[in-house]
């Protein structure tokens, strides 16, 4: 047992980014900054494997490794971390995709590595918080505290021709718009719950058995809804996505990497943790309007993917896409109608499953631009072709992952996805009918638009020739790029092959929550 | 006829008198003391400043009132008498250097600054209509001196003129209300006018002591001599006045109408709620406009003003209380942030410009950072202070069911982040301007920023205590 384990996990990477503040300055600076915030970030990763992994019990429905303080007393706000089959994989993953972000950076991030590297962590804090609290006041203070490092990240280090400012201040209002709804709706539900001789509280666990509002549908509905803008911004939902392809075009290759891998997830994750076992009436009432946005969402996001000539703005519309399923899961599962637990349990376990593999897939594809910028610098699909033969290590590893992001069985992707369909034609099965249409866009996006324009055709010698005098020069996948995929294309095979290594742990959850609400 | 001798509790008003005294020691320091010892003066000031916040604390839970209820000692005095001391001990650590640069290092300076802390201190004890209005013209006076203390600066003077027109104009409005409302009850005691009966004077003396108030806190539509004051004002004064006169007129503006006009106050609460939102609105909306710093603190200290209305429509306990964790909380975040306005400046020049602020994060990276995280606690970002204060704020106006207030502040608060974060784009994002040195930071300005940081990031993540401290020490 580790003690307090759960609050090292958060407050490491804050230790970490003071100590990177501190380390003197001089010539070797930056490297012995790039090295240590590398080395450092390992730990929360060793942290969060060996508790998952060793000591975390797939079976167990309640939260584990919880702690839990009185902090604002006169308010009875609480520091309450603990997690559970929901958290535990997103908590992994971000600790993962940290790593992975800070160990590419360490080389390609030339300027002011001081300030990304702190950034970095101080985002991690904030990530691994969002997953652990338990409180609802802490969960908006980490939501929060996230927001200012991924502005920093966009705004300084952000692509200069694709207007980085602009984009993160879009990101930044965007996403604060939803949350400052969100906070009034969590005084709300605090105040509801309150009465003469009892404070209320802001606790998730109690506010889903205690479920505020109960009884006034106009008022549960109000908080619902400010709630849902705030995640549905996050994830993002159609009509709410439009800040994520400028976000995800400007920023450096880690940032966008996170904030697909992990920030999207947040605004799932708050559905699961929040919007379905507090408010399961105000849910299922309206379920049909949030699984036509999960749809639009699906088959918009995969045509207005492809039609992008950028491949960085082709991935960010993916994700909308992508991202769809996965409330398309949530919605399934909490549908009014004759479906058993079995049917809404494995919706709910492609929805939470799609959420891990979205962070490992376009987490990789992010990865696999970023590395193909630093060489062309250039994202237009058209001036690519050819590279599969010119760049067979890069070919192979961009097939897999778009291979996985696709579907294709025996790849992570196939096994979420299948999940969800195979929920929600048991509860919604017009629209899951109408959903399937975004798989096959979303074959032909990634088969047409990236695979046939990047890999296959010929390769023009002459033009990257000439480019080479302005600094382009293609060459294949160096050691450090490899080493920073791998883990990446393991875990697409991996859960590919053999989904019940996570899959367990999620259905004791999805079960768990889902027979709360389900008669 | 039998004169009685009113019951002298010098115990109650000590903190007031000690900063008194010291004002008049300052004063006559000035008279003894070299251009080069001035400085001494200053630390004179520290030292009479603290000892009255020692003397304060003294009063924790005296309760009692004295000087046939003319003064009051509850906790609710207690707090802001404690946080309008915090800021005037952060204003004048700033001062020390700030006033060599500007060649305006006097003993007046430093006694103007005290004179004015005994009126605010007054101010917040003052349990009587007419010790109020002495109060408010104690504090309000030596402002208008300071106001106008850079006398070859014609901005400077204009700032005073201004504020001193204005200031007189809203004076006659409140001593104009007064006389209403002693018409009506008989009394200018704020317990005794509680216990009398409503009448239509009294409403319209209550409107006028409204307007009185308004002018001082700068509440829309009363706001108007804000923007050139602040801009014309010694830099310092200017966060001086942002912070402790609003501290002080905020603390008699609650009393005056939560102890001697509660039933009134019920009336005037939909016009409270109504301004609230239009001072919100404008300040933020102004202040989205300004490229003069100064001037966009003081269209943002309007805005703070709204936000604290809110908390004074919500009335209750949580109102309160929420309104002295943010004004304690406003009083530490905007010191900071003028603070480091102040730490810029190269000798008289200052960096009034946001575009002035380009590629500090790289020659002053301390400085950014903070400077960074009192905006952010300005904009009302977890976990600094400024969250917590909102988080209060808005959480009182849901309580007592003003909850569309409360999306109105709220809304509000997300539009003042765009400006908020306009300077810190500018250091982190932009290119150093032409013309500025390397910022050098006088040792006292570090020490009042660290002491301004650590007190928002404290309240930002350790709330409860303070808030405990807020909670219910309004005596009636």
């Amino acid at each position: 047992m580790v003690p307090f384990a759960l609050s090292l996990l958060v407050l490491l990477p804050l230790v970490g980014a003071a100590i990177v503040l501190l380390i003197p300055k001089g010539q070797k600076s930056d490297s012995l900054i790039k090295w240590f915030a590398v080395v450092w970030s390992v730990i929360p990763l060793l942290l969060a494997s060996y508790l998952w992994f060793v000591l975390f019990d797939p079976n167990a429905s309640k939260m584990q490794f919880e702690e839990a303080y009185l902090w604002i007393s006169s308010i009875n706000v609480r520091y309450h971390v603990g997690v559970d089959g929901l958290s535990m994989p997103l908590v992994w993953l971000t600790t993962l995709l940290t790593v992975l972000g800070l160990f590419y950076s360490s080389y390609v991030i030339h300027e002011r590595a001081r300030e990304f590297f702190f950034m970095f962590l101080l985002l991690e804090t904030g990530m691994i918080g969002v997953f652990v609290s338990l409180d609802f006041f802490l969960f908006y203070v980490f939501w929060e505290l996230g927001l200012v490092p991924m502005y920093f990240l966009i705004a300084i280090w952000g692509h200069a021709e694709d207007r980085p400012q602009y984009s993160a201040i879009k990101f930044f209002l965007y996403t604060l718009v939803g949350s400052v709804l969100m906070l009034l709706a969590i005084i709300a539900m605090y105040i509801n719950t309150s009465t003469a001789t009892t404070p209320g509280t802001f606790d998730l666990i109690e506010l889903a058995t205690k479920r505020p509002f109960a009884n006034d549908f106009v008022f549960a509905s109000l908080a619902f809804w400010g709630i849902f803008l705030a995640f549905a911004i996050k994830v993002p939902l159609f009509p709410f996505h439009t800040w994520l392809p400028d976000a995800h075009t400007a920023a450096p290759t880690a940032g966008s990497v996170i904030l697909a891998g992990i920030l999207l997830k947040l605004g799932t994750y708050g559905f699961v943790r929040v919007l379905v076992p507090i408010f399961p009436q105000v849910f299922q009432a309206n379920v049909l309007p949030i699984a036509i946005l999960a749809t639009i969402s699906i088959v918009y996001g995969a045509l207005v993917a492809m039609a992008q000539t950028d491949f960085k703005r082709l991935i960010a519309y993916s994700s909308v896409n992508h991202m769809g399923y996965v409330i398309l899961g949530v919605a399934a599962a909490v549908a009014i109608g004759g479906a058993n637990l079995t049917d809404r349990a494995i919706a709910l376990n492609g929805a939470m499953l799609q959420m891990f593999n979205h962070g490992v897939i376009t987490g990789a594809l992010f990865f696999i631009v970023g590395i193909l910028y630093e060489r062309a610098h250039t994202r237009d699909l058209k001036s690519f072709g050819g590279l599969g033969a010119k760049t067979p290590v890069y070919g192979a590893i961009l097939l897999t992952a778009s291979f996985a992001s696709l579907g294709l069985p025996g790849l992570a992707g196939f096994i979420s996805e299948f999940m969800v369909f195979r929920g929600a034609f048991a509860t919604l099965p017009l629209i899951a009918t109408i959903c399937v249409l975004g798989i096959v866009f979303g074959a032909a996006m990634m088969l047409w638009k990236v695979i046939q324009n990047v890999l296959l055709g010929v390769f023009d010698e002459k033009r990257w020739a000439e480019q080479e005098k302005h600094g382009v020069k293609l060459y294949d996948m160096t050691r450090f790029e490899v080493i920073t995929l791998a883990p990446l294309l393991f875990l697409m095979v991996l859960i590919g092959v053999y989904p019940s290594v996570i899959l367990n742990t999620l259905n004791t959850i999805s079960v768990a929550i889902l027979g709360q609400i389900v008669k | 006829m039998s004169l009685s001798v009113p019951d002298l509790n010098l115990r109650i008003i000590a903190p007031v008198l000690i900063v008194a005294i010291s004002a008049l020691v300052v004063l006559l320091g000035e008279l003894v003391t070299s251009s080069a010892q001035k400085r001494g003066l200053g630390y004179a000031s520290l030292v009479g400043l603290l000892a009255a916040g020692g003397a304060a604390m003294g009063l924790w839970d005296a309760h009692a009132v004295a000087f046939r209820e003319m003064v009051r000692a509850d906790n609710f005095g207690v707090f802001l008498t404690l946080t309008i001391l915090a800021g005037a001990v952060l204003c004048i650590l700033l001062s020390f250097d700030f006033t060599r640069a500007h060649r305006i290092e006097t003993g007046e300076y430093y006694a103007l600054i005290l004179f004015s802390v005994t009126g605010m201190l007054l101010m917040v004890t003052a349990a009587d209509l007419i010790i109020i209005f002495l109060a408010l013209e104690l504090l309000s006076l030596p402002l208008y001196i300071l106001a106008a203390f850079k006398r070859e600066d014609e901005r400077s003077l204009e700032a005073g003129l201004k504020y001193f027109l204005l200031g007189a104009f809203s004076s006659a409005f409140f001593l104009y209300g007064i006389a209403l409302v002693y018409g009506a009850t008989g009394t200018t005691n704020l317990a005794r006018i509680a216990a009398s009966a409503p009448s239509e004077m009294l409403l319209i003396g209550a409107g006028l002591l409204l307007v009185g108030f308004a002018f001082k806190v700068a509440l829309v539509p009363f706001h108007w001599w804000t923007p050139d004051v602040y801009e014309g004002a010694p830099t310092t004064i200017t966060a001086f006045m942002s912070v402790a006169v609003k501290a002080a007129a905020f603390g008699a503006f609650l009393r005056a109408f939560l102890v001697a006009l509660p039933a009134l106050a019920m009336d005037w609460r939909v016009v409270l709620a109504i301004i609230a939102v239009l001072t919100m609105t404008l300040g933020n909306v102004a202040a989205l406009l300004q490229a003069n710093i100064k001037r966009m603190l003081a269209y943002s200290s309007i805005a703070h003003a709204g936000y604290i209305l809110i908390a004074l429509v919500a009335m209750g306990g949580a109102g309160v209380s929420a309104a002295l964790f943010y004004l304690l909380a406003y009083t530490l975040t905007n010191l900071g942030a003028f603070g480091a306005v102040i730490a810029l400046g190269e000798g008289e020049r200052e960096r009034l410009n946001v575009s002035d602020y380009g590629g500090l994060a790289r020659m002053q990276p301390l400085l950014a950072a903070m400077l960074t995280v009192f905006m952010l606690s300005l904009a009302g970002f977890p976990p600094f202070a400024g969250f917590v204060g909102k988080f209060l704020i808005f959480g009182a106006a849901v309580q007592n069911g003003w909850a569309w207030l409360a999306v109105v502040g709220v809304l509000n608060s997300l539009v003042s982040v765009y400006f908020y974060l306009r300077p810190v784009v500018a250091m982190y994002m932009s290119e150093p301007v032409e013309g500025w040195g390397a910022p050098r930071v006088a040792p006292l300005v570090a020490l009042a920023l660290v002491l301004a940081l650590i007190g928002v990031i404290a309240l930002g993540v350790f709330p409860a205590p303070a808030i405990a401290l807020a909670a219910g020490g309004l005596g009636r």
